[in-house]
């Protein structure tokens, strides 16, 4: 069986900083790390590994030459192989045209027989690429998954979809996203580092290498574009009441007043 | 997406370089220029203070033929045999913008598309909040939602009618499906929108929404292709007024399957979490914060929000200490609340919290650092400890009512 785990890297979005003065994100000193879920998704790989036995846990990126740090930082964790699509053509590639250059790669690196994806990337924050493999590939999706329970021959997952829990199996090949909820992911052990430098090594695919049309890939394949960003603006008047608890309690009590939120009975 | 740096007018200032959460910027010769790292996200383009940097669309990207659609779609999702308040909000910005002086010929009528089984008088319903015509694809093979059954009858009905624009809710199901279906049909889908409009110079959809964990907001637009597609954050938009004497048309669909579009062998909903609290009509939200300290404080809030008539939210660092359950949770990651006062107590003000309740007509903090950030974002902050004020408020609350009764 093969798993194909996909892998982004990503600014650490909980370290970004708002510049007030010029209203500009800082980044300085904001660390390039592993898509938190998708840490998820290999480690639940991982352990299909060791539950099946025969089991070849890959992974996979689309991304600038850097992101080969992240793969080295997967292959250390424990896979077994690292792709990283890497060329001047991919950039500036909205859903579209990422997942297109993703599923391209998986054709290249086939057979594979599961998917596994990150549900969401916490810094374009759109959980789209996932479901977009899958469509491109036309094999099954199920997404949110808190378990997975796989055999040679099939999937069956449990997700949280909102008010309700699911459980949907399909046949593989198929592409299943995780979240946060699934598992904690294990830490890198000295041994699985030294044989990551020793033995493994992440493998570059070019637009050439994957046979992309060249229409659909980057800038030129993304229908989508932003027109303009901003930082949210959240300011109010902000006035500050100073006092003891009495004064306090009777100043919220005169805004319930004004509001007519206060209750007669 | 792109970013262009114009050299003629870049000072080398040097402004733009932290800006880049992806480290893409650098130096060369007194210039900036983007390196292969840049994904065109935009970020820098507020940084460079002398407007060196725009954004650009693709070059030679492949057009489509978008001449031939028209018309508002809201996708309308439907459980437990009734339609979801997310949708029926989706439906009042639909007609919103259909009503508004930049919609055109192909962005006047409102078209609601419901797919289920047993949808009884929903059609009228729809009608009533909002929709021109609604099409109907009654059948009991759409009972449960299914990723394969769902794309395809979408598809069909996009490919058969040709809309302008589409939406879905920003929900699980809506999150599943609408990336499914923009890629079948290849046209952009802007994600967990938090606003809309149409463009008053060309008609088109301005999509903005928060990405980076909420830190920035874009507006996203997709000129090329059609339909243009969206989801969008249940909780945001607001419904319209029912108006029961609203007159709409409706036409039904069947569904029909090709050996393709059995891609799932079993779906079943194993159980019923609705979670119990409802915001929607919630005049009064308290919400705790970490600076609840814990369980008990949560009993603190309960009391006035018993004695308020008012429900409680909390921060993700509340729900993750484990005081409350994740259902309580206010923000990006958790509930969009519209209340006509939000009492916010020991709660930072951190931007993602925030997001959640920027709809609120007044927010007041109760906090005991007069520096903490939510004095610049609450419309009244009051200096103290929650756990000696909240008491006493709740006593004189009580104390009136019982005076007044
Ligand atoms: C401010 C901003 C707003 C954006 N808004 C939109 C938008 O509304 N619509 C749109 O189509 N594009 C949008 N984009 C572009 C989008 O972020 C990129 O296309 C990005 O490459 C993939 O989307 P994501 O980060 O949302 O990933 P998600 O879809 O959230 O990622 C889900 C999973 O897919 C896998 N994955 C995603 N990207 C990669 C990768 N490069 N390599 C390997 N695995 C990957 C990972 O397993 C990940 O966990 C936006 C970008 C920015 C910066
Ligand atoms: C991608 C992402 C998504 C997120 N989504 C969400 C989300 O949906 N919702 C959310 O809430 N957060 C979210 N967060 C987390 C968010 O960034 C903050 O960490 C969180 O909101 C902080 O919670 P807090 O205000 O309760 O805690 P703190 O920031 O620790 O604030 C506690 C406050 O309590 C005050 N205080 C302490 N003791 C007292 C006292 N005795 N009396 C009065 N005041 C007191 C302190 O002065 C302080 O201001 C998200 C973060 C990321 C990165």
């Amino acid at each position: 069986m093969h798993i194909v785990v996909t892998i982004k890297q990503v600014p650490d979005t909980n370290e970004v900083r708002i510049d007030k003065k010029t209203g500009t994100l800082i980044r300085e000193g904001v660390p390039a790390i592993m898509n938190p879920e998708d840490k998820h998704a290999l480690e639940a790989a991982l352990c299909i590994r060791e539950e099946l036995g025969d089991v070849k846990v890959t992974v996979l990126s689309m991304g600038p030459p850097q992101a080969g740090n992240t793969l080295m930082e997967a292959l250390c964790l424990g896979a077994d192989e690292a792709f990283l699509a890497c060329d001047k053509a991919f950039a500036g590639a909205d859903t579209l045209a990422t997942a297109y250059t993703l599923a391209m790669a998986l054709k290249k690196i086939a057979p594979v027989d599961l998917v596994l994806c990150g549900s969401q990337a916490i810094d374009g924050d759109t959980a789209q690429v996932g479901p977009q493999i899958a469509e491109c590939l036309g094999i099954p999706q199920i997404t949110y998954a808190e378990r997975i329970k796989a055999s040679e021959k099939s999937v069956e997952v449990e997700s949280g979809f909102g008010a309700v829990r699911r459980r949907v199996s399909a046949d593989l090949p198929a592409l299943v996203t995780v979240g946060k909820a699934i598992n904690r992911p294990r830490y890198k052990t000295m041994k699985g580092i030294a044989a990551a430098f020793r033995d493994k090594g992440v493998q570059l695919l070019t637009s050439q290498d994957i046979k992309v049309n060249p229409g659909r890939i980057g800038l030129t394949g993304s229908p989508t574009s932003v027109k303009k960003t901003f930082v949210p603006e959240l300011g109010r008047a902000g006035r500050i009441i100073d006092g003891g608890p009495e004064t306090l309690s009777l100043g919220i009590i005169h805004t319930l007043e004004a509001e007519n939120l206060l209750p007669k009975s | 997406m792109s970013i262009i740096i114009d050299t003629d007018i870049c000072t080398g200032c040097k402004r733009c370089i932290p800006a880049c959460p992806y480290d893409a910027l650098a130096m060369e010769g007194k210039k900036a220029v983007r390196t292969p790292a840049c994904t065109g996200c935009g970020a820098c383009l507020d940084a460079c203070k002398y407007s060196a940097i725009s954004l650009a669309g693709g070059q030679g990207r492949i057009k489509m033929d978008i001449t031939g659609f028209s018309g508002i779609y809201v996708f309308i999702e439907t459980l437990g045999g009734a339609i979801s308040e997310g949708s029926l909000e989706i439906l009042g910005k639909a007609r919103e913008l259909a009503d508004s002086d930049a919609a055109s010929r192909k962005t006047s009528r409102v078209t609601a598309v419901l797919p289920g089984h047993a949808l009884d008088r929903m059609p009228e319903e729809l009608i009533a909040l909002g929709a021109d015509h609604v099409i109907i694809i009654d059948d009991p093979r759409l009972a449960v939602y299914r990723t394969d059954y769902y794309t395809r009858v979408i598809t069909d009905v996009i490919r058969e009618k040709m809309p302008e624009i589409i939406l879905f809710g920003a929900t699980p199901l809506g999150r599943d499906l609408a990336p499914r279906i923009a890629n079948r049909i290849k046209t952009g889908l802007t994600a967990d929108c938090t606003g809309l409009s149409l463009c008053s110079k060309d008609g088109i959809l301005l999509q903005t929404r928060p990405a980076f964990g909420g830190n920035i907001m874009a507006t996203i637009v997709c000129p090329d292709n059609r339909p243009q597609m969206a989801t969008v954050r249940p909780g945001v938009m607001r419904r319209a007024k029912r108006d029961s004497n609203r007159i709409g048309t409706t036409e039904t669909m069947a569904l029909t399957l090709g050996k393709k579009d059995d891609l799932i062998r079993h779906v079943e909903v194993v159980e019923n979490t609705k979670d119990a609290i409802d915001f929607e009509d919630a005049r009064i939200i308290i919400a705790g914060g970490r600076g609840i300290k814990g369980p008990e404080g949560f009993e603190l809030l309960g009391k006035l929000a018993a004695a308020l008539g008012a429900r409680i939210g909390a921060t993700r660092a509340a729900v993750e200490a484990g005081w409350i359950s994740r259902a309580h949770q206010i923000g990006q990651t958790g509930k969009t609340v519209r209340p006509d006062l939000y009492i916010a107590c020991g709660v930072s003000g951190s931007i993602q919290h925030m997001a959640g309740v920027m709809g609120a007509g007044r927010i007041i903090a109760v906090n005991s650092d007069r520096n903490a950030p939510i004095c610049e974002m609450a419309d009244e902050t009051y200096v103290g400890d929650l756990f000696s004020i909240l008491p006493e408020l709740t006593r004189e609350i009580t104390e009136r009512k019982t005076t007044a009764a």
